[in-house]
C-alpha cells in the first residue's frame, strides 16, 4: 500500500467531486438549492460520451455535456425562480428526469467502441517535486489542472470581485439586493446555469477522463449527492469543498488498497484478514452525505455554519425580506 | 397565485398517475422494474438479471442463453428484466412474474436465493431456476451451475506462465464477495498457477459488488499498481483488461467470449448458457426435470476457455509462451471436453493452503458440498470451501 498512489488515484477521482461541489457552491450562494447534482451529471457523463464518440473530439463532448446539463439546469431555475416552487421537491424531480433522460439517450451508448479520451500529463519541473509532485503533478489528467486552477479562481470571484459581492447579496438578503439594483432573478438563473455546467462537467470528466466510458447510473453511483453533502460540509467555500473532493477520492481508492498488507503500522490489519470490513469503509462517504444533510437540515445549526441566508427560499418582489 | 399554481400542479400529477394506471396495455410496473406479459399458448420463461443484458459479461451470457432456447425449444417465449438488485427488490420482481403466469423463472444472481425461495414456496404450480447459490426445494425451486473452475483453472495455469514469462511472478484476483463461489474459482486459479509457476503469489482484492465498471476499474488499478502482472476478475465487466491495456499488463476476463477483445487480455473463461437452459427447459415442458442441485461440467458444452475454443485464435498474451504449457493446456481442455477432466480433478490432493496446512490428503478429493459450502452452513461438508489455497496472500474471517 502506497500512499502516494492511493492519493494521486484520490485526486484524480475527487475531481469529479469537485466540479459537482463547486457548481453547488455556486448555485446556493445565489439562495437555490439544486438537489438535481446527480441526474444533472448523469447527462453530462452520458452527453460528453456520445459527442465524444460521434465527432471523436473529446473536447466538443466537454462543451456539449455542459451545455446540455446547464440547459437542464434551467428547469429547476424556471420551477424555482419563476413558479417559485419548493426547491427540494423540483430539485429531487430533476434528478429522477436527469437519470431518466440519460438512460433513454444513453441506451446502447456502453457499447458504442472506445473513444479518444481527454489528455493526460505531467507537468514538467514540479512533478520533480517529492511526494507532492508525484501525488498533483504526475500523469494526470487535464481535468484535474483544470480543478486546480479552478479553486482559487472560484475563491477570488466570490469573496473578491464585485460580481462576487452581488452573488452573495442575492443568496444573503435578496430585497437588499433588488433595492440596489441587482437583478435577483436574473442572478438566479446564471447561477443555477452555472451549477448545473459544473455539473455536466463533472460528468464529463467521469465518462471522459477518470473512468471511461458510460455504465448507465453507475457511472455516477451517488457521487452527485455525495457533492451536495460537501458543499455543507465546505461551508459553501470552494477551497474546503476541493479538500474534501480529494479526501473523498482518495477514500475509495483507499478501501481497495488497505487490503493489501498484512500489517498496518505494525499491527495486523483487519482489511487483510476480514473482507467484510471494506463495507465500513465504502458506507462512509454516503453516511457522511446522510448525517452532514441532517445536521444541515436544521435551520439554527445551517445559519452557524455560514449558509446564505435566503437559501431554499424563493424570492418574491414587495414580500418582506428572505 | 403561489399556492394555485401548486395546486394545479398536484392535481395534474395525480390526473397523469391515474391515467397511466388506467391505460391499455401497459406492462405492470412493480417497484420501478416494467414487469413483461406472458404470451398465451406458449411456454413463457423470464430471466432476471442482476446487471444489463448487454453488459459484455455475465449477464450477456445468461440473455444469449435466453435467445437460445427462444430458438432452439419448440413455443417458448422469452422475457427479461435487468438491473434488478439483489434482495427485497428482487422478491417483488419474483413475486410479480410468477402472479403473471411465467412457467420458469431463472434468477442469474447469487443474492437472488432467499427471495426465489419463498416465491417458490408461494407458487408451487411454477418452476424456479436459481444460479450459482446452494439452496433447492427440490420440487420446483432448482439450483443450477456449473465448474467454472474448470476453465479458470486452465487460465490460471496460462497466467502463472504468463507472469513467470515477464519475470513478474504475482498475479491478482478481483473477488466480489466472500461466498464459496468466488473462493472457489480464485483457489482453482491458483491451483492452475501454481502448475506452470511454482513461485508465483496472488494477491485479492474484495469489491463486494458483482457489477459496478468503476469499481472493477479501481479495483483492477489497485492490485496492478501493487505488482501484480496478471489480474483476474471475478465481476461481469472487462475492467481488468482495459485497465491492463493501460498499465502495459495482462487481465483476464469472465463470463462472455465477446469479453476478451484488447490485446491485453489474456483469456476468458466463459460460459456457454444456451444448451443447458434449452435441456432444462426442455426437460420442464415434458414433465422429466427435477430440480435440485444441478451442476454440470465442461462436457456439456456450457463452459470455454477464449482463445481455444473451436474456430478462436490463441490471443497474443499466449502466442509467444512456452509451447509446453499451451501444449498442455490444450491436452486438459480436450480431457475437459469429453469428460475426461472434471472439477473433483481439479481440486484433488494433495493441495495445501496457504498456512502450510494439508487440505486434502494424496489419493483424496474434495466432493460437490466441499466445494459449496461454509462449514457455518450446517451442510455436511469435510473439507469446506473456507480456505485460501497456497500462494494467495489473503485471509478469510474466522
Amino acid at each position: 500500500m502506497d500512499i502516494v498512489v492511493i492519493l494521486q488515484a484520490g485526486v484524480a477521482t475527487g475531481t469529479v467531486l469537485l466540479f459537482a461541489t463547486v457548481g453547488e457552491i455556486f448555485s446556493e450562494r445565489a439562495g437555490v438549492l439544486n438537489l438535481g447534482v446527480e441526474g444533472m451529471m448523469l447527462i453530462g457523463a452520458m452527453t460528453g460520451f456520445s459527442v465524444a464518440i460521434s465527432t471523436g473530439n473529446p473536447w466538443l463532448g466537454v462543451l456539449a455535456a455542459m451545455l446540455f446539463s446547464g440547459i437542464i439546469s434551467q428547469i429547476h431555475a424556471f420551477i424555482t425562480i419563476t413558479l417559485q416552487a419548493d426547491q427540494v421537491v423540483s430539485g429531487l424531480a430533476l434528478t429522477f428526469l436527469g437519470a431518466g433522460i440519460s438512460l433513454v439517450l444513453g441506451e446502447g451508448l456502453s457499447k458504442a467502441g472506445t473513444v479518444s479520451l481527454l489528455p493526460s500529463m505531467s507537468i514538467p519541473i514540479i512533478s520533480q517535486i517529492p511526494i507532492i509532485g508525484s501525488i498533483f503533478f504526475t500523469g494526470q489528467s487535464i481535468m484535474v489542472y483544470i480543478g486546480y486552477l479552478m479553486i482559487p479562481l472560484a475563491w477570488y470571484y466570490i469573496n473578491r470581485t464585485r460580481p462576487g459581492l452581488h452573488l452573495r447579496a442575492v443568496g444573503e438578503y435578496p430585497a437588499a439586493a433588488d433595492a440596489l439594483g441587482i437583478n435577483v432573478f436574473q442572478m438566479r438563473y446564471l447561477y443555477v446555469f452555472i451549477g448545473g455546467m459544473l455539473a455536466g462537467l463533472a460528468g464529463a470528466t467521469i465518462s471522459l477522463a477518470v473512468a471511461p466510458g458510460w455504465f448507465s447510473e453507475l457511472t455516477t453511483a451517488g457521487q452527485g449527492w455525495i457533492a451536495v453533502g460537501l458543499v455543507i460540509f465546505a461551508q459553501w467555500d470552494p477551497v474546503r469543498a476541493a479538500v474534501g473532493s480529494y479526501a473523498f477520492g482518495a477514500l475509495r481508492r483507499l478501501i481497495l488498497d488497505i487490503q493489501g498488507p498484512m500489517l498496518l503500522f505494525g499491527f495486523d490489519n483487519p482489511f487483510y484478514y476480514n473482507p467484510y470490513w471494506g463495507f465500513f469503509l465504502q458506507m462512509l462517504p454516503y453516511a457522511f452525505t446522510i448525517v452532514v444533510l441532517v445536521i444541515g437540515s436544521r435551520e439554527a445549526i445551517r445559519k452557524r455554519l455560514g449558509a446564505p441566508a435566503a437559501l431554499g427560499n424563493p424570492y418574491i418582489r414587495g414580500e418582506r425580506g428572505l | 397565485m403561489r399556492k394555485y399554481i401548486s395546486r394545479i400542479a398536484v392535481l395534474l400529477v395525480i390526473l397523469s398517475m391515474v391515467l397511466a394506471a388506467c391505460g391499455p396495455g401497459q406492462p405492470e410496473e412493480v417497484g420501478g422494474f416494467q414487469i413483461p406479459n406472458v404470451e398465451k399458448g406458449k411456454f413463457n420463461v423470464a430471466m432476471v438479471l442482476i446487471g444489463p443484458h448487454d453488459d459484455g459479461g455475465w449477464s450477456q451470457a445468461h440473455y444469449e442463453g435466453l435467445l437460445y432456447v427462444e430458438e432452439n425449444v419448440d413455443n417458448v417465449h422469452g422475457a427479461y428484466i435487468e438491473n434488478v438488485p439483489e434482495g427485497a427488490d428482487s422478491e417483488q420482481v419474483f413475486r410479480a412474474l410468477a402472479r403473471k403466469g411465467f412457467d420458469l423463472i431463472i434468477g442469474t444472481s447469487f443474492g437472488y436465493m432467499d427471495p426465489m425461495e419463498s416465491v417458490a414456496e408461494e407458487y408451487p404450480d411454477l418452476m424456479f431456476i436459481h444460479l450459482t447459490g446452494i439452496k433447492s426445494n427440490t420440487k420446483n425451486f432448482g439450483n443450477l451451475m456449473g465448474a467454472m473452475e474448470d476453465m479458470k483453472y486452465l487460465a490460471g495455469m496460462l497466467a502463472g506462465a504468463r507472469a513467470k514469462a515477464d519475470g513478474n511472478p504475482k498475479l491478482g484476483y478481483m473477488a466480489t464477495f466472500p461466498i464459496p463461489e468466488e473462493i472457489r474459482l480464485g483457489n482453482s486459479i491458483a491451483l492452475g498457477m501454481k502448475k506452470t509457476c511454482p513461485e508465483c503469489t496472488m494477491d485479492v482484492r474484495w469489491i463486494n459488488t458483482w457489477h459496478d465498471p468503476i469499481i472493477e476499474k479501481e479495483a483492477a488499478a489497485s492490485l496492478f499498481d501493487a505488482g501484480a502482472q496478471v489480474v483476474f476478475t471475478g465481476a461481469d465487466t472487462p475492467a481488468v483488461a482495459d485497465v491492463a491495456q493501460e498499465k502495459g499488463k495482462w487481465g483476464v476476463t469472465y463470463d462472455w467470449y465477446g469479453s476478451c477483445k484488447v490485446d491485453a487480455c489474456l483469456t476468458a473463461p466463459y460460459w456457454v448458457w444456451g444448451p443447458e437452459y434449452a435441456r432444462i427447459t426442455k426437460g420442464i415442458i415434458e414433465g422429466t426435470y427435477i430440480p435440485g442441485w444441478d451442476y454440470f461440467d465442461a462436457e456439456t458444452g456450457a463452459l470455454g476457455l477464449y482463445g481455444f475454443m473451436e474456430g478462436q485464435e490463441l490471443t497474443p498474451g499466449v502466442q509467444d509462451l512456452d509451447p509446453a504449457v499451451i501444449a498442455e493446456v490444450e491436452d486438459i481442455l480436450a480431457q475437459m471436453l469429453a469428460g475426461d477432466f472434471d472439477r473433483f480433478d481439479v481440486f484433488s490432493g494433495p493441495i495445501y493452503d496457504n498456512q502450510g496446512n494439508l487440505v486434502v490428503p494424496e489419493g483424496e478429493a474434495l466432493e460437490q458440498v466441499d466445494l459449496d459450502a461454509f462449514p457455518e452452513y450446517g451442510l455436511d461438508c469435510k473439507y469446506c470451501m473456507k480456505w485460501w489455497a497456497d500462494g494467495i496472500t489473503a485471509e478469510l474471517p474466522e
